[in-house]
């Protein structure tokens, strides 16, 4: 089910701030990407224009192309909310529903698109639970509250909740950065396994988490303050963190930048 | 010449007076602001409770002479729940949903903005004024009889404004990263509001509710021109004069007699009660749907 994405020539907007220019690239499927560079390159932007979540935002557009497969998700007629429904997002902070419980978090996607027994929910929700290495922990409180949980495991929930609807590609800007080396590292482990059955772009500040579980990265910079960010190089992981093509990449990652 | 001062230093002598005479001034001004409240409550307690009986909640002033002992206020009674109720029911539902188009779809438009505005200029039409409108257009103009349902147009009204600005407020605490956790699920906006950010703000929609209608619950000016007056029971609000408490206290206490004024003071006592009461089951309903009930 994962696909791949092709980005061409993207230009992201805000209001007349054009934040992001000519990106172009492609997402592997069944693979993780990561997006690494200086905060405000427009790191976060780009990956909300992959699920048209950047239009959310009042004055926000978009110009460009993105392809999921042999489908412009831009094109004419086609519904953001469905791209969103394909292409599932986890968010820096994590964002349970503080109304639901977390049976219902997990099922929220699901409950709220559309009817399913409550057999195939929750059947569902202990797979997703168990994917997001959660159902051990939960399994015998699903009906308290998911605000009642620590960062880490509303975040892991978060996660369970995004794969609960069965998306193809799984966007995640910055999953780990409120969270702890455990934490992170089950979400890390996490990653690695999703990556069998999904798409998995993962925006991060931390160098050695690319290193770990990207298999392609891409390093974003802008030229300067108020300039748009740009895509410098993307390339396998391994030649990124060891030989990159650019001199900004080796700098960055490094440490000797700006 | 200045010195900088560096160091811990002990909490200066001017700082403590000043402490003291701000800490003096909150507290006075908190106990006046009590004393009237507090006074209030114990009057119409204290005078309300001599006629506080079943007689009074289940009887009219039917056949009670000028000087009669006895009499009662269930037809002001029913009447005020009959009219604020319908009040509620054409004002809530305009109300909220004014404030989730202002909050979810205005954006600072022409149009919300605008809106903005004359709910602003209504949170501040004397309660007269919206009695007079609903006389002059709906009974004088369209011949309509006076009836209980005039007069919840008058209230509602007077809700309206309360309920949009509360609503609003409690729709804007609501973080934006749920509505866009939503989004990202694939959930069209309107069902967003609906299951994520209306629930997410329900308790402080209820809160709001209850004050609109805390609010008009003792309005007299507006049901004397819309309902006018009766010492009958009048079950039907969309026919013909009902009572209403505010009405009733108004009504008995311009009367020269002591049983008069007894029923007076036991009709703002009963208000009053309501009032309560209704609060106590909407504070039911928040706490009942929230999910700290639930545990956690
Ligand atoms: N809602 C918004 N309205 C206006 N401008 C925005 C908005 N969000 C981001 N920007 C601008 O767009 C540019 C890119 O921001 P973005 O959040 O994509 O950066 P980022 O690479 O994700 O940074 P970080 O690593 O700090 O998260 C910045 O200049 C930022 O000021
Ligand atoms: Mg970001």
């Amino acid at each position: 089910m994962a696909k791949q994405i092709e980005v061409a020539g993207l230009d992201a907007y805000y209001g007349a701030h054009k934040a992001i220019e000519g990106i172009t690239m492609t997402i592997e499927p069944r693979a993780v990407t990561a997006f690494i560079g200086p905060s405000g390159c427009g790191k976060s932007t780009f990956l909300r224009t992959l699920n048209r979540m950047h239009e959310v935002i009042p004055g926000a557009r978009v110009e460009g192309k993105v392809r999921l497969e042999d489908q412009d998700l831009y094109g004419p007629g086609v519904d953001p909310v469905s791209v969103r429904r394909t292409i599932g997002m986890v968010f820096q902070r994590p964002n349970p529903f503080p109304t639901m419980s977390i049976y219902d978090n997990v099922a929220a996607g699901l409950r709220l698109n559309g009817r399913f027994s409550k057999s195939e929910l929750d059947g569902i929700v202990e797979s997703s639970l168990k994917g997001a290495n959660l159902w051990n922990e939960v399994k015998d409180r699903l009906q308290k509250p998911g605000s009642g949980l620590s960062g880490g495991q509303q975040q892991r929930l978060c996660i369970a909740r995004a794969i609960a609807v069965r998306p193809e590609v799984l966007l995640m800007d910055e999953p780990c950065s409120a969270l702890d080396p455990i934490s992170t590292l089950a979400i890390e482990d996490l990653i690695s396994s999703l990556k069998r059955d999904y798409t998995i772009v993962i925006v991060t500040h931390n160098m050695q988490q690319a290193a770990r579980v990207s298999d392609k990265t891409a390093f974003f910079n802008l030229a300067g303050q108020g300039q748009p960010g740009k895509l410098i190089e993307m390339d396998e992981t391994s030649r990124i963190f060891t030989n990159p093509g650019q001199k900004a990449t080796e700098d960055y990652i490094t440490g000797r930048f700006g | 010449m200045t010195t900088v001062q560096t160091g811990i230093q002990p909490i200066s002598t001017s700082r403590r007076v000043k402490d003291r005479i701000v800490h003096v001034l909150v507290y006075l001004a908190f106990a006046i602001a009590v004393i009237p409240l507090v006074s209030v409550l114990w009057l119409v307690i204290k005078n309300g409770m001599h006629r506080f009986d079943l007689e009074f909640l289940t009887h009219s002033m039917r056949n009670i002479g000028a000087r009669d002992a006895g009499g009662g206020a269930y037809h002001a009674i029913i009447g005020t729940l009959e009219q604020v109720s319908l009040a509620s029911l054409i004002a809530v539902p305009i109300g909220l949903l004014t404030a989730v188009y202002l909050v979810e779809y205005g954006s600072g438009g022409r149009l919300a903005r605008s809106i903005s505005f004359f709910v602003d200029v209504m949170t501040g039409v004397p309660s007269v004024v919206s009695g007079l409108f609903v006389l002059a257009f709906w009974i004088l103009a369209l011949g309509m009889p006076f009836s209980g349902f005039a007069g919840a147009m008058a209230l509602s009204i007077l809700m309206m404004p309360v309920v949009v600005r509360s609503a609003e407020e409690m729709l804007r605490l609501v973080p934006n990263d749920l509505r866009e956790a939503s989004y990202a699920l694939g959930v069209p906006k309107w069902r967003t509001i609906v299951k994520v950010v209306l629930p997410t703000a329900f308790t402080g929609i209820v809160t709001g509710v209850m004050l609109a209608v805390a609010r008009v619950a003792g309005e007299t000016a507006p049901l004397l021109l819309t309902v006018f007056f009766t010492d009958s029971i009048n079950n039907d609000p969309f026919n013909g004069p009902q009572m209403g408490l505010p009405l009733y206290v108004f009504d008995q206490a311009g009367r020269p007699t002591d049983t008069a004024i007894d029923r007076a003071w036991t009709g703002a006592l009963t208000l009053i009660l309501i009032v309560m009461l209704l609060n106590l089951v909407a504070r039911l309903i928040a706490w009942w749907r929230s999910p700290a009930k639930r545990g956690s």
